[in-house]
């Protein structure tokens, strides 16, 4: 919490600056790592969708030290406490989490094409951090890092000047998933009539019968 | 912007007088649910006419050291079916937050110390509020893993309940922190209290933002650390006890003082976000920021004591009704409206009702489209109650007819 404010002190000190922004980065990149090869390793579920929490403090962490505290905070809020409590949620209620094994893997080519893409995107990560201006479009849109106003602020002005349009249609967009989601789970629960018809059947066998 | 320590770069001193700090926040909020245990205590027998405990200590006040000295000392066990690391892990995972978001509460002004100037604030981030947010998100974490972490079916009961309910509730308890942005301009909590600065009740956000997104903030907030009446988590009755059933001893004590110190926590919260902070007029010339600030954490504690004294406990059904059908369209449609007021006006008329109203097209737009959303969903509520209601009939006339 306090690299912003190490970082502002940098008047008296760059080196003092530099050093912990560099210890922040390693915090978090240590953080980012362990709780990915977590993810992978982990046997329980339940540790897996932990070890995924800690990766997502690691990247808070990383976004603080970029001085994007909005989405580091937005990234805590939004991932650790709401998606992957719905991730341990699903877990819990369907018990998958006591099952130590899933048998035999259901694909088996799932193991070898996996370490394929991920050598593949290995290597064209560093390739291209070698290039030069890899990025595509410019590197900020809302000014300079160090500007005039507040990180929160610039971010909400660009979001609702010159970015309304998508910001709007991505929210139309969630609003109809979500409505897609009620209608789709709605649906898949038997029809209620259904239910009590099948229910009576069983009933009017005669007393005793189905009781 | 930031903490006036800071400005003359990091010395020895400026680390000592940090460190400090954190240890005085920690002592606080640790005092301060020693006391709290005691307040509700004689509280509630006093609402009941009872003596309360009277024992330990001058008028029984030491109780709760007594309590937790001996919570300490009991035999700590696990289940065998408990999953050993996450067991251990939870206790800790609700205290941590509750102890975290102390830190951005604005206690009062500055105190000068050894030629430092500081605020009596261990954090004040220009993104105060998210951390307050980021708090109460990570918070589910202790209740949801203890709950599972046991292995044992009342206890994963309870943690299932705890979690849809503070996952439900969070959303409300954003939206109406919005509002109180939305009127103050700003996320860091020492700027919220500035923006009420200057207007004893008058400037407060509970009157600025037209006192429902306090009511609805306070509900929320209530449903959020599970106090009564919305502990269902812990139902007794139900389930003999509820996420921490397994744990005894140590780990038993750290899930009470989590409890309390969120109590805590949050109602020095409530004191910033809408009741002005340390706020308050001046005696014989001199800023007590940090005595207002106490004394209407006392207050709002006391209403805490209050409602659990007197509202039975809410069912599960007519939680999430509350929660997803009344908070949230209601969160969501005064925070249109309170943004409709802050549109400013383009009227330059002298009338304070004409420039309260009029030529603010936006503004009036917002407001009256929230109106109409409330409206709307009302009506779909109804359908909805409708359609259960049929529902209901059918099985009822069902039943008669088998019962032929």
């Amino acid at each position: 919490m306090y690299a912003g404010f190490l970082a502002s002190a940098a008047s008296s000190g760059t080196d003092l600056a530099n050093a912990s922004a560099w210890a922040v980065f390693l915090v978090g990149a240590a953080m980012i790592l362990t709780g990915a090869f977590g993810v992978i390793l982990l046997r329980n579920p339940v540790h897996c969708a932990l070890m995924l929490v800690i990766t997502l403090f690691g990247i808070a962490l990383e976004f603080i030290d970029q001085s994007a505290d909005f989405l580091a905070a937005v990234q805590i809020i939004v991932y650790a406490g709401a998606i992957v409590i719905l991730f341990l949620f699903v877990i819990m209620f369907l018990g998958v989490d006591r099952r130590e094994a899933a048998g035999p893997e259901a694909t088996k080519f799932q193991k070898p094409i996996a370490l394929i893409l991920g050598a593949v995107s290995l290597v064209e990560i560093l390739i291209l951090s070698q290039v030069d201006h890899w990025v595509s479009g410019a590197p900020s849109v809302a000014g300079r890092l160090d500007g005039p106003g507040e990180n929160v602020q610039k971010l909400g002005q660009s979001i609702y000047t010159r970015y309304l349009l998508p910001f709007e249609m991505t929210a139309a967009l969630l609003v109809i998933a979500v409505v897609a989601a009620v209608v789709l789970s709605r649906r898949q629960q038997p029809g209620a009539s259904e239910l009590r018809a099948a229910d009576k059947e069983k009933l009017v066998v005669g007393p005793g019968g189905a009781e | 912007m930031g903490d006036p320590l800071f400005n003359n770069g990091l010395n020895l001193a400026v680390w000592l007088i940090l460190i400090g700090k954190v240890l005085v926040v920690f002592l606080i909020v640790l005092l301060s649910v020693l006391f709290m245990v005691m307040y509700e205590r004689k509280a509630v027998a006093w609402l009941g006419v009872r003596y309360g405990p009277n024992r330990a200590g001058p008028n029984g006040w030491l109780q709760s050291l007594a309590d937790g000295t001996k919570l300490l000392f009991k035999e700590a066990f696990m289940p065998r079916a408990a999953d050993k690391v996450i067991y251990r892990i939870a206790p800790y995972l609700m205290l941590v937050p509750v102890f975290l978001a102390f830190s951005i509460v604005p206690l009062g002004g500055t105190i000068t110390i050894a030629h430092h100037t500081t605020r009596l604030q261990l954090a004040d981030p220009p993104w105060g509020i998210l951390f307050l947010l980021m708090t109460s998100g990570v918070a589910v974490y202790g209740v949801m893993l203890a709950g599972w972490a046991s292995g044992s079916k009342y206890p994963l009961l309870g943690a299932v309940r705890a979690t849809a309910q503070m996952v439900s509730y969070e959303a409300v308890l954003g939206l109406t922190t919005a509002t109180v942005v939305l009127v103050s301009h700003s996320l860091q909590t020492s700027a919220i209290v500035a923006a009420q600065h200057g207007g004893f009740l008058y400037k407060w956000n509970v009157i600025h933002t037209l006192f429902f997104p306090f009511a609805l903030f306070a509900i929320a907030i209530t449903a959020e650390m599970t106090r009564p009446p919305f502990d269902l988590v812990e139902a007794e009755e139900e389930l003999s006890g509820g996420y921490n059933l397994e744990y005894s001893s140590v780990d038993f004590a750290w899930f009470y003082l989590a409890e309390y110190a969120a109590l805590v926590t949050n109602s020095a919260i409530i004191t910033t976000l809408w009741f002005g902070g340390p706020d308050g007029p001046r005696i014989a010339g001199h800023s007590i920021g940090p005595v207002w600030f106490t004394i209407k954490v006392l207050i709002i504690l006391y209403i805490y004591v209050w409602i659990r004294a007197t509202l039975p406990r809410l069912r599960y059904d007519q939680l999430m009704d509350l929660g997803w059908k009344r908070l949230i369209p209601g969160a969501l449609a005064m925070l249109m409206i309170v943004a409709g007021f802050q549109v400013v006006p383009t009227s330059t008329s002298k009338s304070r009702i004409v420039r309260g109203f009029l030529d603010r097209e936006w503004g009036l737009a917002a407001i009256a489209a929230s109106f109409l959303l409330i409206a709307f969903l009302w009506r779909a509520i109804d359908v909805g109650h409708g359609a259960a209601a049929s529902d209901d009939a059918y099985d009822a006339t069902f039943t008669t007819e088998v019962d032929k």
